[in-house]
């Protein structure tokens, strides 16, 4: 099945254009509930309300910025609109890096690309950047909303990546040093053997949403009229010396990987 | 087709989605072999920079409530309840605690079980950043971590339950801080075949070479952040000051006392806790 396409862009580099379609990378597998009226058992809606209570509609609703406590600025429908972006179909590609250098924290939502006509652009810009072992860096408005953004080859595809804005980052440059005394030599040693230990390669299959699979085990069971039983859940233990228990750790580990 | 409300909205979330709380995120335990390091846990995201709240005509803050269909009356949290559809307008009620209760012990502590290299990890499972703070007693087995995993350069992998949710986790230190990356799981990230992407045919080697000039013109060793700057944001924030200055649409009114007392932002939360000076709970 093909999904649906949910824009339609050009990627600009110089004066090359390459045009192409967007797809959604991520598919969306949270349990969804809703919120019901406990009496009722139907479902809840949300409205506006002013401090006493009374409801604001949406055509009544201001927006403002709070420049202090109690104070907003005042921003109209018109002065919104004023600084919207003008609206574009360019993608415009404005750096290459590795793709070592966008740090993590940066990537918002990914998207696949697809060729809208020109495939040979498309495949070649794709080989390209797999080739050079480069990430670009790319600037575009869509739905009114102006963004930055990575581009980057997956096996024979592009991505495109919503990176989020400086601003919106924290680094941890801004915060302080955690406080109290640095580990000692030999706590950093017998760390470092249990971390290379524990050293492996990353592969998202061994990893499964098993709290999800409970949660709808347990809503199918509910549903057929079962009353599954749950046990409180206990908490915490307390840690002893540090290199007591890293040196018992990496006893342990040995111990599993002998076996 | 609309998204669906997944939880209900905590009290400690105003009208315009900002939390405005002193205490962390969440709290809970980070081990690696035996060791174990409470830890509390705060957002690495601003999610908007110039947030906007919404306004009455005469320009008191207004707050976002629930009402009930049937009544049409205010609904407080206590009279709702969380409801799985089965069939249509009918539901399976799930409780806060029932969720809770779902969650093994273990699958509340972040468990590093395997470490690996950061540069290996995909981008396409990078969804959210947050902050790793010591609590009152566990600095030293923090430290430790941290600058471990900085001279072996790896992030340590885990999954864990915060929240009534499950996360597929990585955390590597950054600064001596560690930074945890909640990632998306396999089966929540589409393929290229699934979204029906077409196969690579074959290419001109003239038209590669084009694409590759062009990289190579426009390559940087380093990565300039000229590009990541919100002007939208900085247009809005210039407007708001000339606004302010002509005393032009400025509105002062009383503000009733948020429902959990002070107003504290939670970055001054996470310093205080770095720097050692939270107290333990």
């Amino acid at each position: 099945m093909t999904a649906r396409a949910i824009w339609k862009g050009e990627l600009k580099l110089d004066s090359t254009k390459v045009p192409v379609k967007l797809y959604s990378a991520v598919k969306d597998q949270t349990v969804r509930f809703h919120i019901l009226d406990q009496k009722s058992k139907t479902r809840v809606k949300q409205h506006m309300v002013e401090p006493a209570g009374k409801e604001v509609t949406s055509e009544e609703v201001r927006k403002g910025f709070e420049v202090e406590t109690g104070t907003f600025v005042i921003l109209e429908k018109e002065d919104l609109e004023k600084l919207t972006p003008e609206e574009s179909r360019e993608i415009e590609i404005t750096q290459f890096v590795p793709p070592e250098k966008i740090p993590p924290e940066y990537y918002d939502r990914p998207y696949y690309l697809g060729p809208d006509g020109d495939q040979t652009a498309y495949f070649a810009l794709a080989e390209a950047l797999k080739n050079q072992e480069k990430e670009g860096v790319a600037r575009w408005v869509m739905r009114k909303q102006p963004y930055v953004g990575a581009l980057r080859a997956e096996d024979d595809h592009l991505l495109l990546f919503t990176l989020r804005h400086a601003e919106e980052v924290l680094s941890a440059k801004d915060l302080p040093h955690p406080a109290g005394r640095a580990p000692d030599k030999k706590e950093l040693t017998m760390a470092k053997q249990l971390v290379e230990m524990l050293k492996g390669e990353f592969d998202p299959k061994d990893y499964q949403d098993e709290y999800r699979e409970r949660v709808m085990e347990f809503v199918e069971k509910k549903a057929k009229g079962h009353k599954p039983r749950l046990h409180l859940v206990k908490t915490k233990r307390k840690t002893t010396s540090l290199d007591k228990v890293l040196s018992k750790s990496i006893e342990a580990l040995k111990k599993k990987k002998a076996a | 087709m609309p998204r669906k409300k997944a939880i209900k909205k905590s009290r400690s979330e105003d009208a315009d989605g900002q939390v405005r709380s002193a205490r962390p995120f969440w709290s809970g335990t980070l081990t690696f072999g035996l060791v174990s390091v409470p830890v509390d846990l705060y957002p690495g995201n601003r999610t908007n920079r110039v947030p906007l709240r919404m306004l009455s005509p005469e320009g008191e803050p207004l707050s976002r409530r629930y009402y009930s269909q049937k009544t049409e009356r205010d609904l407080e949290d206590d009279q709702m309840v969380r409801g799985y559809e089965i069939e249509k307008d009918k539901y399976v009620i799930v409780t806060d605690e029932e969720l809770e209760r779902l969650a093994p012990e273990q699958s509340r502590d972040i468990d590093l079980r395997r470490f690996v290299s950061l540069a290996e990890i995909p981008p396409l499972h990078f969804d959210r950043s947050y902050f790793l703070a010591p609590t009152a007693g566990s600095e030293k087995a923090y430290k430790l971590l941290a600058e471990t995993m900085a001279r072996s350069e790896l992030a340590g992998i885990a999954t864990f339950v915060m929240r009534g949710k499950e996360y597929l986790v990585a955390i590597f230190p950054e600064n001596g801080i560690l930074r945890a990356e909640t990632m998306r799981f396999a089966d929540e990230i589409r393929s290229a075949a699934e979204v029906g992407l077409p196969e690579k045919k074959k290419l001109p080697a003239a038209t590669v070479k084009k694409f590759e000039r062009l990289i190579a013109k426009h390559s940087h060793k380093q990565l300039s952040l000229k590009d990541f700057k919100d002007e939208q944001a900085e247009k809005l924030l210039k407007l708001v000051e000339r606004k302010r200055r002509q005393h032009k649409a400025v509105v002062k009114v009383e503000v009733p006392e948020r429902e959990d007392g002070k107003v504290i932002d939670l970055m001054a939360a996470l310093k205080k806790s770095l720097a050692g000076k939270r107290k333990a709970a």
